[in-house]
């Protein structure tokens, strides 16, 4: 393979586009509801109507809008694009009558709407546009060009260059950033190294990397492959959790593909460098997304984190210098490197540079996945693209950064969505959860949650948050039921003091975070709840005045 | 697992070996293992083939499996028992997992997940005393926008109420 037999697949793929194309998501949200049968009965529509040398029907990652799917959308050749939601496999010969200006009463959806216009799309440009199962798709949309300008035209620090030129910081959660990442692995001694992609996405009410690998696997490939030569590693893994079945399939199809036209494996682009990706499949634990729990995982054992340093960057899989990153982060390399650093450093804050997808849950209009140029403020996220609360309720906090994260009142709508900002606010950018909570929901009963979330998660390796976790939960019910007093509530916050400090990693570190941010913020919704102490107030020996929080 | 002494031990896999080469699904196991060329860090790969092929990991198969990789039973047992996605009872005839993750919960996973308990009165984790239902927990199946999500028999249903669900269960009985 070189660079014309890329082109030249990628010009064979336009020249056998048709005027008209059908596309139907085929993501997890929308096959949940049939979008495979919608599909083969559109294809089934079009051919019986003698439309396949105009129509195509095509199938695609998600589109976004998924609490209206299943989605079609149309492309015309006038350049109109039409969308239908909620679509139903009976449907399908009405939608292909109203290509030819048919009546069709399938709800249409407005592509113009802020959910869609407000949006900067670079990691997501393809979702929903081109076939996930098809790697020519992939090439015709200019797919592993930069993979090719990187083995031919660039020295491995200068695409490290490149990479913290644009100022991009890792998408898992904590935003280290990716350039300095790939400088560390890169200068690690030693002949082996790996390339691992964290795609574990456990926060729950997140989905942003589940789309990307189900919409556009090859974007997630290249960014690895990128990623492989700029540090000097010739092995990858991709790290899926199982719930993601659908992301596993295409996954394989698409490192297939890769294979069979060189684009993985020995000599690719006929240079010397050779890239082989293995796919690793979760088996349900929270735990594993941290990263040295990861690669613990990855070699067979029980996924348990382990103290840092050393970090992965030095010793990693089997002990050898290991570059993790999180999905999303890689399918921001090869447009990087396509459009270079300064474009992508064009969009963003001085800080938090590019865009981020966000999964948008909960107590929202509309429900989906959204990708926003950083700093743009959370009001405009939840209000304007979100469409605020249904039912006419008013919104009370927005969580973000999942079971690490915490809620962020509505009196802060005005903030900017950037890494610093968030945790500013005592929450976290984390990985892109976003769940929007309205005025009927129970602060003490989200944190009390979140607690039970991290409680069942712990991996039980270091006392604090095993022990931890299970007591500050206890007390969260104990509040919730009325059953409480100030004094438990003064001793909760010395618990979340103390998890917050000793534990070993992230899980632990972060778990106190849903109730310091509630406590910061609702602090009423937990007194409101508290029964009178008959001892008085807390003072006289204990607790302790000293450990108590300040 | 816990084998007391040495001899104990040994008769345990004697008898797990015994009761493997009875059976064509540890020979499809082991075709497994050998793709993998019996590496070790497989393991997991190879328990998602075992708990694919037999519904759930049960002693033998375990004990089977920690021999063909060379792997003390400690090992084996202590992956199996660290993940959630692997069953070491088994199963009903069919699952229903409730998506209990953010998302689902702030929509109402809660409520159906209280209708799903009351009727078959069983606890999550548990299966019904025939053996017909299992009813187990999901933290996020990332089909959060079409919250609250059930997976039915490992096919997704979007949003979903405490009515939908129980109708589904009705089919079942
Ligand atoms: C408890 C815990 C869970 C995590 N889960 C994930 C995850 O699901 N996906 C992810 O990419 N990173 C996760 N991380 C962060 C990873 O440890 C790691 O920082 C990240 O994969 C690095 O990639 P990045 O630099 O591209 O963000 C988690 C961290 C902790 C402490
Ligand atoms: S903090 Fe929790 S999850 Fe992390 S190592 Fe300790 S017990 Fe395990
Ligand atoms: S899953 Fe179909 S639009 Fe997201
Ligand atoms: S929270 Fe239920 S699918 Fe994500």
């Amino acid at each position: 393979m070189q660079l014309d037999d890329l082109n030249a697949i990628a010009e064979k793929e336009k020249a056998a586009a048709k005027k008209v194309c059908l596309r139907t998501c085929m993501s997890a949200g929308c096959m949940s509801s049939q979008a495979d049968v919608i599909n083969k009965n559109l294809d089934a529509e079009v051919k019986a109507r003698g439309l396949e040398g105009e129509v195509e029907v095509r199938r695609v990652g998600c589109m976004g809008f998924c609490g209206q799917g299943p989605l079609v959308g149309v492309d015309h050749d006038d350049g109109r694009h039409e969308l239908f939601e909620f679509v139903k496999p009976e449907d399908a010969p009405a939608i292909v009558n109203s290509l030819k200006g048919g009546p069709c009463d399938v709800q249409r959806g407005d592509p113009q709407h802020p959910f869609f216009a407000k949006q900067v799309k670079i990691v997501r440009a393809n979702g929903g546009i081109i076939d996930p199962e098809s790697i020519e798709d992939y090439i015709a949309a200019g797919g592993y060009q930069a993979l090719h300008q990187v083995l031919t035209e660039m020295k491995p620090a200068e695409v490290i260059e490149e990479i913290t030129k644009s100022g991009l910081r890792g998408r898992g959660g904590a935003g280290y950033p990716t350039g300095l990442k790939w400088g560390t692995v890169a200068k690690s001694p030693g002949g082996k190294k790996y390339v691992v992609c964290n795609g574990d996405e456990g926060d729950p009410g997140a989905f942003m990397d589940r789309s990307v690998l189900e919409s556009d696997p090859h974007l997630v490939l290249e960014g690895m492959a990128i990623a492989a030569y700029a540090v000097g590693a010739d092995q990858g893994f991709l790290y899926v959790r199982a719930e993601y079945p659908l992301a596993i399939s295409r996954l394989q199809i698409a490192i297939k593909q890769a294979k069979q036209l060189g684009l993985l494996g020995g000599g690719i682009f006929e240079t010397p460098f050779i890239f082989n990706v293995d796919i690793r499949i979760g088996a349900g634990a929270f735990v594993c997304g941290e990263e040295t729990a990861l690669m613990a995982s990855v070699e067979g054992k029980r996924g348990t984190p382990r103290p840092r340093p050393p970090f992965p960057a030095e010793s990693g899989l089997w002990g050898c210098p290991t570059l993790i990153n999180n999905v999303e982060t890689f399918a921001n390399i090869a447009p990087i490197i396509g459009r270079g650093a300064d474009w992508y450093a064009s969009f963003g804050t001085e800080k938090s540079k590019g865009t981020k997808v966000f999964a948008l849950t909960g107590k929202i209009t509309n429900n989906g996945l959204i990708e926003v140029p950083m700093g743009i403020p959370l009001r405009q996220i939840v209000e304007e693209m979100g469409g605020g609360a249904p039912d006419g309720r008013k919104i009370k906090s927005v969580q973000t950064g999942g079971p690490s994260g915490g809620c962020i009142p509505a009196d802060f709508l005005d903030t900017p969505v950037d890494y610093e900002s968030l945790t500013k606010l005592g929450s976290i950018m984390g990985s892109g959860g976003m769940v929007v909570m309205d005025d009927t929901t129970n602060m003490v009963e989200i944190a009390r949650f979140y607690m039970e979330f991290c409680m069942d998660e712990s991996c039980g390796k270091c006392i604090p948050c095993r022990a931890g976790t299970v007591q500050m939960h206890h007390l969260l019910e104990k509040i919730a039921q009325r059953k409480a007093t100030l004094r438990d509530l003064i001793k909760l916050e010395e618990l979340c003091d103390m998890v917050k400090n000793t534990s070993l990693c992230g899980l632990g570190q972060t778990a106190p975070n849903p109730v310091l941010s509630t406590l910061k913020f609702f602090r009423k919704e937990y007194e409101d709840l508290l029964q009178p102490d008959q001892f008085g107030p807390p003072g006289n020996g204990q607790p302790n005045p000293q450990s108590a929080p300040k | 697992m816990q084998a007391t002494n040495i001899s104990t031990g040994q008769n345990r896999l004697r008898r797990a070996l015994d009761h493997a080469s009875g059976d064509k699904r540890f020979k499809i196991l082991e075709v497994h293992m050998k793709k993998h060329q019996f590496r070790q860090d497989a393991l997991i790969e190879v328990l998602h083939k075992a708990q694919e092929l037999f519904g759930y990991l049960e002693d033998d198969l375990l004990l089977f499996v920690a021999h063909k990789l060379k792997l003390p039973p400690s090992r084996v047992y202590g992956v199996a028992t660290f993940y959630h996605f692997f069953n070491l009872k088994p199963q009903g005839e069919h699952t229903c997992v409730v998506c209990l993750g953010t998302a689902c919960y702030v929509k109402g996973a809660d409520k159906v997940m209280n209708a799903l308990q009351d009727r078959l009165k069983i606890r999550p984790g548990e299966t019904t005393p025939d053996g017909k239902v299992s009813l187990l927990t999901a933290r996020c199946i990332g089909a959060c926008g079409i919250a609250p999500a059930v997976t039915y028999d490992g096919h997704v249903a979007p949003k979903q109420t405490a009515e939908a669900a129980l109708e589904k269960i009705n089919q079942w009985k």
